[in-house]
């Protein structure tokens, strides 16, 4: 059976290898610890800092790379291979559990299965896209926005060659400017947000004028390059039967003192990269039962954590977007604090408080940014009914109010009632809309007063393992059926 | 309409993806190769069995599921190799 052979021991297991993981684990072995860092991509980054793959890096021409993030990237590998962590890249962690060392996980990797035995757990697997769904949505030629960003950056390819961008917050901009600078057209950008939602941002804007600069920098190419701008739009429906043919886009419900920016109307494309913010990956935090609070500001269901990552669990940490969306430059510099705690904490004296500007800017900076992707109840419930909200198991809004009728308050229990969130994506892809829906729907009939504490009451999915689908084959391996041990028949 | 590359490479990498060959840059995704030769209908999804291809591109979503030489694979998080035999997972997809 797995990890048979003994695992492997050391102080500091750090799941994630984006900018939080990366830095809290060199600082954490700066100060003598034994660190390993984990992650699923071939190296470290994150889906921010992602690395080229070797081949499309040597393919490049364009010597002067300019891209900010990729050489903030390659900065952030640089010093981690001048450190003394130890990686473990091309491993997919599928269990984690309490063990009296402190945790034990199990991972699927290059040579098969792995374990580790570590004091101290620091999960730092950031985020995932929430997409709100809409009708035609599962057709192919639909991405999730930030799905854009391994493709134009780490692939080098642009998702269509008339692309639709849609949705909320700053990697519209980044992500449509690419498209334009990879040679293909931006039919349209459609943003949830209105100019004014922009203008309420600005003032954090100047906290962080190197990232202020890069967005004027996309906007700028998008204005030169004529892309028409929807405010206060969003797609409301994609067309095509086995691939995208159009997209149709319509006002979003303002509210009052709503005056549409946009009349209804279809735009042809043959790529829509649609999103609506990110929220913290909170699978593991759930899996382990540490302490999680409703953050709509940060993006949602967040795990409870002190200023150096703490959780309500002895021995587990959480630092960068998996404690609440901030962003990739706030994610590094918690990063860095969190490891140092960590380090401090095994010796058993008290991490320094550093009071950072940089820090702080970061954080406000990430906080104007996530506060405009901040989930729209409006979006979601303007969802018709045949929409599919759980794609694995094609489980549409219909199908959940009715889950809803037959007393379905919770969110385990609507997965019990329909299925939703029971697929292999293990609702990471469906849990957000699932919730939002049941939210509303106890507003509506004033269990709750407001979304928010219907969001508390709705809950989330329990954690469960494995944490990823892997092959059975993988984990059981080699074996014979002698070596399998049979108990005693229990006494009649 | 499909995805469009950027940049130099050459497509020295084939594999095969139902049968029919298809040709990509070294360092590309399975997922990637895939949608830049037009094939983005890559599954049917088990229940109403409507068309299904990547999503996420970043291993979360599970739509790009494909057998890689027999095996499941995420296609988004498959690097293409030369010779390899890649299907679609059940039999109406993937033409």
């Amino acid at each position: 059976m797995t990890g048979e052979a003994s695992p492997l021991a050391v102080d500091v297991a750090v799941l994630g290898a984006g900018p939080a993981g990366t830095g809290a684990a060199i600082a954490a072995a700066a100060a003598g610890r034994s660190v390993l860092l984990i992650d699923e991509a071939p190296a470290a980054g994150g889906q921010i800092y992602r690395k080229l793959p070797d081949a499309l890096a040597l393919a490049r021409h364009d010597a002067g790379d300019t891209d900010p993030d990729r050489r903030a990237g390659d900065t952030l590998r640089r010093e981690l291979d001048e450190s003394r962590v130890r990686t473990a890249f091309g491993w997919r962690v599928w269990s984690v559990i309490r063990s009296e060392r402190g945790f034990r996980l199990d991972a699927i990797g290059p040579g098969g299965a792995h374990a580790v035995e570590a004091t101290v757990l620091l999960i730092a697997t950031g985020a995932i896209e929430r997409v709100v769904p809409f009708p035609g949505w599962t057709t192919p030629g639909v991405f999730g926005l930030a799905a854009a960003t391994p493709m134009l950056k780490s692939q080098r390819i642009s998702p269509g060659k008339r692309v639709v961008v849609a949705g909320a917050g700053p990697l519209l901009a980044a992500v449509a400017a690419g498209v334009v600078k990879a040679g293909a057209e931006v039919a349209a950008v459609v943003d949830v947000n209105g100019p004014a939602n922009w203008l309420a941002a600005a003032p954090a804007l100047g906290l962080r004028p190197r990232l202020a600069a890069q967005g004027a920098g996309w906007v700028l190419r998008l204005l030169r390059a004529r892309v028409p701008f929807h405010f206060r739009a969003t797609a409301v429906r994609a067309l095509g039967d086995r691939r995208l043919e159009a997209v149709e886009v319509a006002p979003v419900d303002g509210g009052a003192r709503s005056r549409p920016h946009t009349a209804a109307m279809t735009i042809d494309c043959d790529a829509l990269c649609i999103g609506h913010g990110l929220a913290p990956a909170t699978e593991l935090p759930r899996l382990l039962r540490a302490e999680c609070v409703f953050d709509r500001a940060r993006g949602g269901w967040r795990p409870d954590v002190d200023g150096f990552g703490r959780t309500s669990v002895a021995g587990l940490y959480v630092a960068g977007d998996g404690a609440g969306i901030l962003g990739g430059q706030a994610a590094l510099i918690a990063g860095r604090t969190v490891g140092a705690a960590i380090a401090a904490d095994l010796r058993g004296t008290v991490p320094v408080v550093r009071a950072s500007w940089t820090g702080w800017q970061a954080r406000r900076f990430g906080a104007a940014m996530t506060a405009l992707t901040a989930t729209r109840s409006a979006v979601a419930a303007a969802m018709p009914a045949e929409t599919i909200v759980c794609r694995c198991e094609d489980v549409t809004r219909g199908e959940i109010d009715a889950g809803y009728d037959a007393g379905a308050r919770e969110l385990n229990q609507l997965k019990h009632f329909t299925r939703c969130g029971m697929g292999p994506c293990q609702g990471r892809s469906c849990g957000e809309a699932a919730a939002e829906l049941l939210a509303l729907r106890l507003v509506a009939d004033g269990v709750v007063p407001d979304v928010d504490a219907g969001r508390r009451r709705a809950g989330q999915w329990t954690g469960r393992t494995p944490l990823r689908p892997v092959p059975l084959s993988a984990l059981v391996g080699e074996f014979s059926y002698d070596d399998i041990p049979v108990p005693e028949p229990a006494p009649l | 309409m499909t995805a469009v590359r950027t940049g130099p490479g050459m497509l020295d990498v084939a594999f095969r993806w139902n049968g029919s060959e298809i040709r990509c840059r070294a360092g590309e995704t399975v997922a990637v190769a895939l949608l830049c030769a037009g094939r983005l209908d890559l599954r049917r999804s088990p229940r109403a069995g409507s068309p299904r291809g990547a999503f996420c591109m970043m291993g979360v979503c599970q739509e790009c599921l494909v057998r890689v030489d027999g095996v499941l694979r995420q296609a988004c998080l498959t690097p293409a190799e030369d010779g390899m035999c890649i299907e679609s997972v059940g039999s109406e997809a993937g033409t």
